[in-house]
């Protein structure tokens, strides 16, 4: 007989199957998870806490499928202790009693989540639903001075020396030369810097929310969940984003974003308060000329009658400021006409103007990928 | 020389002397992670597939809980190799060295297990781990994607293999090999004994125009993965080998399958029987080995009075017990030679020992209301084994392999009672239409009974 220890077989400490198995198992959860995301993020509370990059997500483990029988209406076995035929070991639920035995681990069925970081979901979803890359805006005016390094020159700061160009200088010099010397002052080489004016990457993103009694629950959460993506979206593509979240009903006013979806008011509607204070907020914080500036609007699209001139005035002035402006229209049933409401009327016509607008709307969750889809559309086309 | 060598080399003299005969035994220590990962793969190393993962977190959660304990894996062969725990005490060690001898005669000695040695030789273990690296070279050249999808399908089927077959299996014979005699009618036999005529005609109707090629399958054929392996119309190399190493390993996990009850109750009677001859152990070790064994074979948890499954090690101890005492030990070493769980519960499991030990068999209904059923004996004997029919699956055959690769596999649900659960078979159809690249259809019932045809 032959008995050998652990000690001379180090290779199970080094390495566990187990765990490999197990994580190969995670990765495809991932890939699944990743299947039915537009489904999930829709449902998620996204946005519930700003700053919380990740979502944790509850997942049943993958089963390998076997060849089984179907269920039986009642399943047959051996046991063993005491018991005579006829007595209950476990009684029945009863009907209504569904909740009771929920808390108890019982059916031993386990679960565990899934920690998806938010970046890693937008890149999925954009990859997924192939959305296009926002582009910058390149104007004159946009540009920001800077230093980039330009051609060399004899002379210059020691901390620029370009050693690899020097070194070649010395090369040809020196092939050309007889008993030459290693390095001179001529070979010397110095990087140039010149002021250049680069393209600025800040986006300045403007929320509207219509928060009058006509926009209920479901209509704001609609709409959160779409600038949620909206902005995750125009995140990616820049390297600094700014956020202004402003509410409206007769009257508009800034908001954290923290309050930004819990505030509300029963008052009438009245639209060209948020164009207007999104302008002043344009003026004081985000000139334009420094900002790709994005603003986006939710409403159920009906705006006080007296309210129209004024509205279409404020956004024709906002409009002309921005990269782009949305309008996302909340609520109604399926066949509703986006036509059908006087901001869409005026949007549409904003867009038929040639503005860089774009307007769609959000019955239900589903819609917002599809919303998102056609305002990130709209605006390539629009830029290309 | 540990302690632990020491009592375990006086152990197998002792064994030695009682008559256990067996393949040499290697031990090995093994710290918890690594018995976990054997218990859960069935093999010291094999292929990787993430459905192992899973059993292996299951294991750890039961085991974290205190549900579960390993005290030793076992893998019969020539030699046999065993893994204690290094955790374990040396009471429970010297407990488990005892357990694994009984094991090890069984397995020498058991018919149904001496034929799969014979088949697949006695170094099992070396070609799961010939196979795991073959696997892991295939992964290197085309990809994890692809040899998992081999592996889904492969090990879905794992069950599904001729057990009563051979393991080396050739491809059906391409023509009917002879064409069935035609007997004679009453006629030609009349014709034939006509004066003159000559000893044999052949009449036009009889004549065969050369070899008859033979339909594939020629028969329902259950063995799917060795059928899979060979008749599959675009499976590459690779991919046919992957089906035949999981076959192989199944194969040889088929005697343990069969004869669980028997063998742990072998191995548990052994190990009684040895611990209490062994007069070499210290008597607070004896009463610690003892208290272990108890722990082990007793029917249901500590605090209760009834389990809804049926201990092996306890059933299959207490039926060797009453065999060594009716009919003597020798009479026990045929039984253990001759019989596989089947055979063992049917023959030996009688209706006093059912009774003495409490067996019944219940009915859980769907509303979660679970009763003592019957104590009937042949009932209980039945329910025992159902779990054994067929390896634990149901009997699902191919049946019609088409000229467009089209292939149809039938479950024999008028067998097994009722039809397959349908969301599982369609995930398998799916799983084998991955590597069998055309059609595949799978006949069932539905929950009424009604035939259904499911395909991918």
């Amino acid at each position: 007989m032959t008995l050998r220890t652990a000690a001379e077989t180090p290779w199970s400490e080094l390495f566990s199957r187990g765990a490999r198995d197990w994580l190969r198992h995670n990765q495809k959860v991932r890939e699944a998870v990743k299947e039915t995301l537009p489904d999930i993020v829709a449902s998620e509370e996204l946005i519930s806490k700003p700053g919380n990059r990740t979502v944790i997500v509850p997942v049943k483990f993958l089963e390998h499928a076997r060849l089984r029988l179907a269920d039986p209406a009642s399943q047959q076995g051996a046991g063993q202790g005491r018991g005579e035929p006829g007595d209950v070991l476990q009684k029945g639920r009863e009907r209504g009693d569904e909740g009771a035995r929920e808390g108890g681990t019982g059916n031993g069925e386990l679960r565990f989540v899934v920690e998806l970081k938010i970046d890693e979901i937008i890149d999925w979803l954009w990859e997924e639903l192939k959305l296009p890359e926002l582009k910058p805006r390149r104007t004159a005016t946009m540009d920001e001075p800077d230093y980039v390094r330009e051609g060399w020159d004899k002379r210059g700061a020691r901390s620029r020396l370009d050693r690899r160009r020097t070194i070649k200088e010395a090369v040809k010099r020196r092939a050309v030369q007889v008993n030459p010397v290693p390095i001179t002052n001529d070979d010397l080489r110095f990087r140039q810097l010149v002021k250049r004016a680069t393209p600025a990457i800040n986006a300045a993103v403007i929320f509207a929310l219509d928060v009058s009694g006509s926009m209920d629950e479901s209509q704001r959460r609609l709409a959160k969940t779409f600038f949620f993506f909206a902005l995750q979206g125009i995140r990616r593509q820049y390297a600094k984003v700014e956020t202004a979240f402003i509410a409206h009903a007769a009257e508009a006013w800034e908001f954290e974003e923290s309050q930004f979806f819990q505030a509300s008011s029963s008052g009438g509607t009245v639209s060209s308060s948020a164009f207007g204070l999104a302008e002043d907020v344009l003026r004081s914080r985000y000139d334009p000329g420094r900002y790709n500036v994005y603003f986006f609007y939710a409403s159920d699209g009906e705006n006080a009658a007296e309210d129209r001139l004024p509205a279409e005035q404020a956004l024709a002035r906002l409009a002309a400021q921005v990269n782009y402006a949305g309008y996302v229209e909340t609520g109604g049933v399926a066949t509703f006409r986006p036509r059908d409401t006087q901001l869409s009327e005026l949007f549409a016509a904003s867009r038929a103007q040639g503005r860089p607008v774009g307007l769609s709307r959000l019955s239900s969750q589903e819609d917002v990928w599809r919303a998102i889809r056609e305002f990130f559309k709209q605006e390539q086309t629009r830029v290309d | 020389m540990t302690e632990l060598q020491e009592y375990a080399a006086q152990i197998e003299a002792l064994a030695g002397r009682l008559g256990l005969d067996y393949y040499p035994v290697d031990f090995e220590m093994a710290p918890a992670s690594l018995m976990t990962e054997i218990a859960v793969y069935g093999l010291p190393v094999r292929m990787p597939h993430w459905s192992f993962g899973v059993r292996y977190i299951h294991q750890l959660v039961r085991q974290s809980m205190g549900h579960s304990k390993i005290f030793e894996v076992m893998f019969p062969g020539d030699p046999c190799r065993a893994y204690l725990m290094d955790g374990n005490s040396l009471a429970e060690n010297t407990l488990v060295t005892a357990h694994v001898l009984g094991h090890a005669d069984f397995a020498k000695n058991n018919q149904l297990f001496a034929r799969f040695h014979e088949m697949a030789g006695g170094n099992i273990v070396e070609h799961a781990a010939a196979h795991a690296h073959r696997i892991q070279q295939a992964i290197d050249a085309v990809g994890l994607e692809r040899v998992e999808a081999v592996l889904d399908a492969a090990l879905a089927l794992e069950s599904h293999v001729d057990v009563t077959g051979e393991l080396h299996r050739g491809r059906y014979s391409e023509f009917v090999s002879e064409k069935p005699k035609s007997t004679p009618s009453e006629f030609q036999q009349r014709y034939s004994q006509l004066p003159g005529s000559p000893e044999q005609i052949d009449l036009p109707f009889g004549v065969a125009a050369g070899p008859v090629r033979a339909q594939v399958p020629p028969h329902p054929e259950y063995d799917l993965l060795w059928f899979l392996a060979h008749y599959a119309p675009e499976m590459e190399q690779w991919e046919r080998d992957i089906f035949l190493a999981v076959r192989a390993e199944s194969l040889y996990f088929y005697p343990v399958f069969a004869c669980q009850i028997m063998n742990e109750g072998w191995a548990s009677y052994w190990h009684a029987r040895l611990l209490r001859e062994a007069d070499f152990l210290p008597q607070p070790m004896y009463l610690s080995a003892i208290k272990a064994h108890s722990d082990v074979v007793r029917p249901y948890a500590a605090g209760q009075e009834t389990a809804l499954s049926i201990n092996p090690y306890h059933l299959g101890f207490a039926i060797w017990e009453r065999i060594v005492e009716k009919h003597g030990l020798e009479r026990a070493r045929e039984v253990r030679r001759d019989e596989d769980d089947f055979g063992f519960i049917r023959n030996w499991l009688d209706r006093d020992l059912a009774e003495e030990s409490g067996l019944f068999v219940y009915e859980a209904h769907a509303n979660e209301e679970i009763r003592v059923a019957t104590k009937d004996i042949a009932a209980v004997r039945e329910a025992i084994l159902a779990p054994k029919f067929n390896y634990g699956a149901p009997r699902v055959a191919a049946v019609d392999l088409r000229h467009d690769g089209t292939l149809t596999l039938a479950h024999d649900y008028k067998s097994d009672g009722r039809g397959l659960d349908v969301q599982r078979a369609r995930k398998v159809l799916e799983y084998v239409s991955r590597v069998w690249r055309r059609p595949v259809r799978l006949a069932t019932a539905n929950s009424t009974g009604e035939p259904v045809e499911l395909s991918a």
